[in-house]
């Protein structure tokens, strides 16, 4: 892609996502590339949810690389506030700069004939230290003020606290943030929104009613095999469909953490290191603990293995 | 189906119906789920909404069908006459519109509002005229009221199935909130066990609400304030130049909470309950203790924290339950488990009726729980006037609780204990 998108063609339809994102190696369910295309098109937030592992930030990294643009990213984490989302004073600098323009502004207030006068030069050097060559963009005003638009991953907002959720109302609903020392910053390029939630706990009506909703769930045969093809080509293809019934006859079972489309991946590459051909219970036993990530989960799985495998 | 919907969200999903178009029918319910639908249980019902809601009987319209010669002049006879489905359909919601067959709330009223939608149609002149038909008597026109019987048969089933359809769409959900409202206000000693179930469901809601609630004040009790005193000693390093801030990090005071839970023969109807809410706080709230006494009183974190739901209650009731009570045991055991964990910053809820079998009620022991815990919850589940009565000995109990109250159904248990975690625990 040489052309920068101003108006990026690749979301133009449904097939034209779908086969772009295959493209870039991220195999989209219809309903995945339909989240996207409402996205660039209402110019709404998504809010992806799903279990660990099953591609919700690979999501965003695929859109990015899709559509060109850079991707900001922005981890959430519990205690997270907005000097670290946002924007933050440089406040090392502004000291260091106030004390080498210490003597020049002496020098600039002597002349100054009342205190009023004197007082009214400070304030304009005041403002000087709150500018913008003081602050410190984090991701959100990052991906605002990108000019081509950015691509911004809001990864696992579910950790964060409701304060910032709260505080993320007003960039996900207008794109914009207010910085009380300068005002208001608008997004030049309304930038593609991504939010992951892992469920750690529920978020507020109001964050999710600004979001376009997709939950993406674990994947079925075809698709999955799919996903594999594009994410561990070296596999042989028979391997591939072997292992793939396995995983999704172990998906049957009632475990604590079920393997995620991210495991399967990982199997398939770690079995193709492994010149493996064909699966064996042997081998299945001696790589379970690359599926399954929870010790009774695995003593769980073990006695089934010998079935699974008949069906695969 | 129960899906919370705004305003806003309404015109959300006209914007995305007006970009994606009519067309096709898999984008337009995948466009309007990212829309409306919340979370993965809400796609669901989604899903399973948008289906029954433009889910039709689909046929086509078949002319050679309507046969040889005039047709009857009755605008139902002839649809039905030339089978035309499309002209049926639009007749038959056309009709459901003018009666309101989507107010439907119960599914006893299906009967009635298929009928009722059915004569907006016509079928009153519609029998009319094969009534006439028949006492015509000639052979062609009786062959014409056989096919029209046949055909109204038909229009018979379909109509019911769409008036089925909405009643799946609108008073499934009706009928389960309506259940469920019940269930909140039934007294928890007189719930029938099919509904435990249900019951369960609800508790679990709950305590996840309330806890959801709580966490939100404990996060925010955290903040940082500027520590002047180090900041500025800090500073001499820079020449008195504050380069390094530093800030006072507020210790947030982790309350305590035991719950002591009555499972003894007096209260063995409320019992199950009590343990279910028991079984719920525990998972949502991080310090909690808790114990069962009939007789005596042990304590059962490692159950409510190892075992699932059922086996975990099933446990406690076998190891402790459905004895006669005695408190003034219950307490000296209670004494010796947490000797030296009682402390200023513990809140002890107890759950139980107050009622010790004649037994010493130890009020001494309870006067000490009192003295050094930061406060007694007493919820009873008998009511006020009871307390006293007999063998109950709450009302001498209740003076040494900050709260005693009558708790019976599930409702005043949520209001008491939200009570609890607002205005009687340290924040």
């Amino acid at each position: 892609m040489t052309a920068t998108p101003a108006a990026p063609t690749p979301l133009a339809s449904i097939e034209s996502i779908i086969e772009g994102l295959a493209g870039v190696g991220y195999i989209a369910s219809r309903r995945i590339a339909t989240a996207l295309f409402m996205a660039s098109h209402l110019q709404k937030p998504v809010l992806v949810e799903g279990v660990a592992g099953v591609g919700k930030t690979e999501l965003a990294l695929c859109t990015a690389s899709l559509l060109n643009l850079p991707l900001i990213r922005m981890q959430c984490y519990e205690g997270l506030d907005e000097s670290k989302a946002l924007y933050e004073w440089k406040y090392g600098k502004q000291l260091l700069y106030t004390q080498i323009l210490k003597d020049h502004m002496g020098a600039e207030l002597t002349g100054a004939p009342s205190m009023e006068a004197a007082m009214d030069r400070l304030h304009g050097m005041g403002d000087l230290f709150f500018s913008e060559p003081f602050m410190e963009a984090r991701p959100l005003l990052q991906a605002l003020r990108t000019q081509r638009g950015a691509v911004l991953l809001i990864d696992e907002i579910d950790k964060s606290d409701e304060a910032f959720e709260a505080f993320l109302l007003e960039l996900l609903s207008a794109f914009q943030v207010s910085i009380p020392e300068i005002g208001v910053i608008k997004a030049t390029t309304a930038p593609v929104v991504f939010l992951t939630s892992n469920n750690v706990r529920d978020l507020g009506d109001a964050l999710k009613r600004r979001c376009l909703h997709l939950h993406i769930p674990l994947p079925d045969q075809a698709l999955e095999e799919r996903i594999v093809a594009a994410r561990a080509p070296e596999t042989e293809q028979r391997l591939r469909v072997q292992l793939v019934t396995f995983v999704q006859a172990l998906r049957t079972l009632d475990l604590r953490k079920l393997p995620s489309i991210s495991e399967t991946v990982d199997w398939a590459r770690a079995l193709t290191l492994l010149h493996v051909h064909a699966l064996d219970a042997e081998l299945v036993r001696e790589t379970l603990n690359v599926l399954l990530k929870f010790e009774q989960d695995i003593l769980a799985a073990e006695p089934r293995i010998g079935e699974f495998l008949a069906r695969a | 189906m129960d899906l919370p919907i705004s305003p806003a969200e309404v015109i959300d999903a006209h914007r995305a119906a007006a970009e994606v178009g009519f067309a096709d029918r898999t984008l337009l319910k995948d466009a309007l789920c990212v829309t409306l639908a919340k979370t993965a249980d809400e796609a669901r019902r989604f899903d399973l909404c948008f289906e029954t809601f433009f889910a039709r009987d689909r046929r086509a319209a078949n002319p050679a069908a309507a046969g040889e010669g005039p047709l009857p002049d009755d605008p139902l006879a002839q649809q039905l006459l030339a089978d035309d489905g499309a002209a049926l359909s639009a007749a038959m919601e056309g009709a459901a519109g003018r009666v309101g067959v989507s107010a439907i709330r119960l599914n006893t009223q299906r009967n009635l509002l298929t009928r009722r939608m059915l004569d907006a149609m016509g079928l009153r002149e519609l029998e009319a005229l094969i009534n006439s038909l028949r006492a015509a008597g000639g052979g062609r026109d009786a062959a014409l009221a056989e096919r029209l019987v046949e055909r109204r048969t038909a229009l018979f089933a379909e109509a019911a199935r769409f008036v089925e359809r909405q009643a799946r769409l609108y008073a499934g959900e009706t009928g389960r909130r309506l259940r469920e409202q019940i269930l909140r206000r039934q007294s928890l000693t007189a719930i029938p066990p099919e509904e435990f179930r249900a019951m369960e469901a609800l508790v679990k809601r709950m305590a996840k609400r309330l806890a959801t609630r709580y966490a939100r004040r404990r996060h925010r009790a955290r903040k940082g304030k500027l520590d002047v005193r180090r900041t500025i000693r800090r500073s001499m390093v820079t020449g008195g130049v504050p380069f390094e801030v530093v800030w006072k990090s507020l210790r947030v005071e982790k309350p305590r909470i035991v719950v002591i839970c009555d499972v003894s023969r007096s209260v063995a109807a409320a019992a199950q309950f009590l343990l279910l809410f028991l079984y719920s706080l525990n998972e949502v709230v991080q310090k909690l203790e808790a114990f069962a006494f009939s007789d005596r009183l042990v304590s059962v974190d490692d159950l409510l924290k190892d075992e699932t739901v059922d086996d975990a209650i099933t446990l406690i009731l076998a190891r402790i339950g459905f004895r006669a009570t005695d408190y003034g045991r219950a307490l000296e055991d209670f004494r010796h488990a947490t000797a030296d964990s009682l402390t200023r910053r513990t809140t002890v809820i107890i759950l139980g009726d107050g009622r010790s079998n004649w037994s010493d009620p130890r009020l001494d022991l309870m006067r000490e729980v009192a003295e050094r815990c930061r406060a007694v919850i007493w919820l009873n589940p008998e009511p006020e006037t009871y307390w006293g009565q007999g063998d109950s000995r709450m009302d001498a109990y209740r003076r040494f609780c900050r709260v005693a109250k009558t708790c019976n159904t599930l409702d005043a248990l949520e209001a008491i204990i939200e009570d609890v975690l607002r205005s009687h625990l340290p924040r």
